[in-house]
């Protein structure tokens, strides 16, 4: 009587912990800076990725159950690196949606390469990330700082402009910006009056500025990040320097605009793939994050870590949660459709996207250029 | 370079000298007084310049819309607290400790900071990210040649000169001052005289909390923008100006403050190598400074304490 009562509820335990168990669970790792002067594109980020696990999760189709593990690399390298350690030996998790931060993205290849971590990079530009190294693990979906860096230098001296003032912090990132930036721009025509590197975190730029102001530029470019990007346009007003404000994809963030106000008007920027509003899939993305009610919009990088994301998961619904299986499937990526336009990955893992998108301030938001009411000669560029 | 260059960097630079010189002010008041080095200096700035924010914006929410109301009520509310909060400190950390090692005391200090510092970023709404601080000074600009003045920048130029005048006036001419110096100068001899010691040291830890809590408002109003973080560099560059300037000297702290600035500015401007390297530069010629004159441009002599 009694074996056969154990038996039975045995046997009961046993279909539950089957039920419960009819998907095996996989783990993703999502780095992005969460805190910080940089952490509205980074929260951007997170919730796109979020909401391509959840998306995924509901279907019922889909092999795994999914899990995001959400890191944050705070934008400085020594906490990226802790961060990317602490994902990297975790066997649990399979795969990563890495960085928008260059600096850290730069720190933290070596990790990924010497754990086996298969990564995709959601928003850094530089382009060492997938070239200097030859790792295998590292792919990015975004496009890197050389493309931008022509478009911008290749539209902006077609609006006119001859005589450029270069400041860049002095990362990596920042660097590699003034370089790219320097070499097309003198390509087109134009001439560098003044090239200044800053702190990362410097507060007071307005001995730079009158530098820049005696060298009489008409285009300000800034090579850098949203926070110190927001100080150097407001102290330019401080200034009176008039100079057109150029920026890169490292300002296309509402932040930057929130910072300035008014003062951000008619500033331009430039940023890799397609506009997601623009692009198959994309119009779905924004209303299915809409419908998820997260606090923060996605920002400007939020839809490559949404396609970083379902990269991932259509890799592993193909191969399991085996690493160096992913690493390989990763390797076949050819002409895939995704909400950032096609990602094709070359021998270095990077995306050879083709398309800039230009965008300017204009009412307090990140309008694209071609429908902005600058490129329609209803609104003037700074000195036009 | 042109004169109205000139002028212009000797603008921006008088700009940054002010708000130095008022932390440096601070440092030299405490050591004067009670021998001690407050590390947490800095960080009182940033919470006084946290707390003008958030009287601001509860003022706002109240419906308070006239700038001057609004600035004198951010000023006084920053000033008085941030006075309170720098007596505290020394009522229960910096008191208590007199007659342990020095060490101790610039270590509680330290560690003090660091709490202030984390409690902003922790409860401050928002307060790991730079805040905006509101414009509340108008913006008017004059223009002459290449120089661009903003009345804005002039009024807190002339405020922050109006404040190192009236404290130095408070601690020369005032009996409450006549007595800081005299606890400055003799600590024993003033409490035979009748001097209140716990009471003059924390009258002196106000002042000089008040003043780092003004200049970081003044940092506030010129940047438009403040962090938890903000106090750090401004707290060791004050200390430096004050050191360079002769730790205990009330015109050695408004020296050094200004040559700092000087410096940072000629750092960027003169110098071949990139302008990220004006800290640097700025730091390494103290370092030259205090090598040469080890205690500090004005030296201190006993007498002249404060």
């Amino acid at each position: 009587m009694i074996t056969a009562r154990i038996a039975r509820v045995a046997l009961a335990t046993s279909f539950v912990c089957a039920a419960a168990q009819a998907k095996d669970t996989v783990r993703i790792a999502f780095v992005g800076p969460l805190t910080g002067g940089n952490s509205a594109i980074g929260l951007g980020g997170r919730n796109s990725a979020d909401l391509a696990v959840r998306l995924r999760n509901a279907d019922a189709k889909s092999k795994y159950q999914y899990e995001l593990v959400v890191l944050d690399d705070e934008c400085k390298p020594d906490a990226g690196v802790q961060v990317a350690t602490k994902a990297a030996s975790d066997r649990g998790i399979a795969a990563g949606v890495t960085h928008y931060c260059s600096v850290v993205a730069m720190a933290t290849v070596d990790t990924y390469h010497r754990f086996g971590l298969p990564t995709i990079v959601w928003g850094a530009v530089l382009p060492d990330i997938t070239y200097k190294n030859d790792y295998k693990e590292i792919h990015r979906v975004n496009g890197t700082m050389i493309n931008q860096n022509d478009t911008n230098a290749k539209f902006i001296t077609e609006r006119g402009y001859k005589k450029f003032a270069i400041l860049h912090d002095t990362t990596d990132y920042g660097k590699g910006h003034d370089k790219y930036f320097t070499e097309f721009v003198k390509k087109y025509g134009g001439e560098v009056v003044a090239d200044l590197g800053v702190g990362a975190d410097q507060q007071d730029f307005t001995a730079e500025l009158t530098q820049i102001q005696a060298a009489k530029p008409q285009v300000l470019y800034f090579g850098g990040l949203t926070p110190i990007g927001v100080r150097i346009r407001a102290q330019m007003d401080k200034l009176g320097l008039n100079a057109q404000f150029d920026g890169t994809s490292g300002i296309v963030s509402d932040d930057f605009i929130r910072g300035l106000g008014p003062l951000a008007e008619g500033v331009l920027a430039f940023r890799e793939g397609g506009p997601a509003e623009k692009l198959p899939g994309g119009q779905f993305f924004l209303e299915k994050y809409k419908a998820q009610n997260y606090p923060n919009p996605p920002e400007a990088y939020g839809p490559f870590a949404y396609a970083a994301a379902v990269l991932l998961m259509d890799t592993i619904e193909k191969t399991g949660p085996d690493r160096k299986k992913i690493i390989a499937e990763l390797a076949k990526v050819k002409g895939r459709d995704s909400i950032v336009g096609t990602i094709t990955f070359d021998d270095h893992g990077q995306n050879t996207v083709p398309a800039i998108t230009k965008y300017v301030v204009q009412d307090g938001k990140w309008v694209l250029w071609e429908e902005s009411e600058y490129a329609s000669g209803k609104r003037k560029l700074a000195g036009k | 370079m042109t004169l109205a260059l000139f002028a212009q960097y000797v603008m921006n630079g008088a700009m940054l000298g002010m708000m130095y010189a008022l932390v440096a002010v601070g440092f030299t008041l405490f050591f004067g007084v009670l021998d001690v080095i407050q590390f947490s200096h800095g960080d009182v700035l940033a919470a006084g310049a946290f707390l003008a924010l958030g009287t601001w914006v509860a003022l706002t929410k109240l419906g308070v819309v006239s700038p001057v109301l609004l600035l004198a009520a951010v000023v006084v509310v920053s000033a008085l607290g941030t006075a309170l909060l720098g007596a505290v400190f020394a009522r229960t950390l910096v008191l208590p400790l007199k007659g342990a090692p020095q060490l101790n005391v610039l270590l509680v200090t330290l560690m003090m900071g660091t709490v202030l510092r984390e409690a902003i970023r922790l409860f401050y709404p928002g307060g790991s990210q730079p805040q905006l601080f509101p414009a509340l000074l108008p913006t008017t600009a004059y223009g002459v040649g290449g120089f661009h003045l903003r009345l804005d920048n002039a009024i807190l130029l002339m405020a922050g000169a109006l404040l190192i005048a009236a404290t130095h006036f408070f601690i020369t001419r005032t009996r409450i001052g006549l007595a800081i110096r005299a606890v400055a100068q003799d600590e024993e001899t003033a409490r035979t005289m009748g001097i209140d010691f716990r009471r003059i040291v924390l009258v002196t830890f106000g002042i000089g909390s008040a003043l780092a809590a003004v200049a970081g408002v003044m940092d506030g109003l010129y940047y438009n923008e403040i962090f938890f973080g903000m106090g750090l560099l401004l707290g060791v560059i004050g200390f430096a100006a004050a050191i360079i300037g002769g730790l205990g000297n009330l015109y050695g702290a408004i020296l050094g403050g200004f040559l700092f600035a000087a410096l940072q500015t000629i750092g960027a401007v003169a110098l071949p190598f990139a302008s990220a390297y004006k800290d640097v530069f700025a730091f390494a010629v103290v370092i030259a400074i205090m090598a040469a004159r080890p205690t500090g441009l004005i030296g201190e002599r006993a007498s002249e304490r404060v």
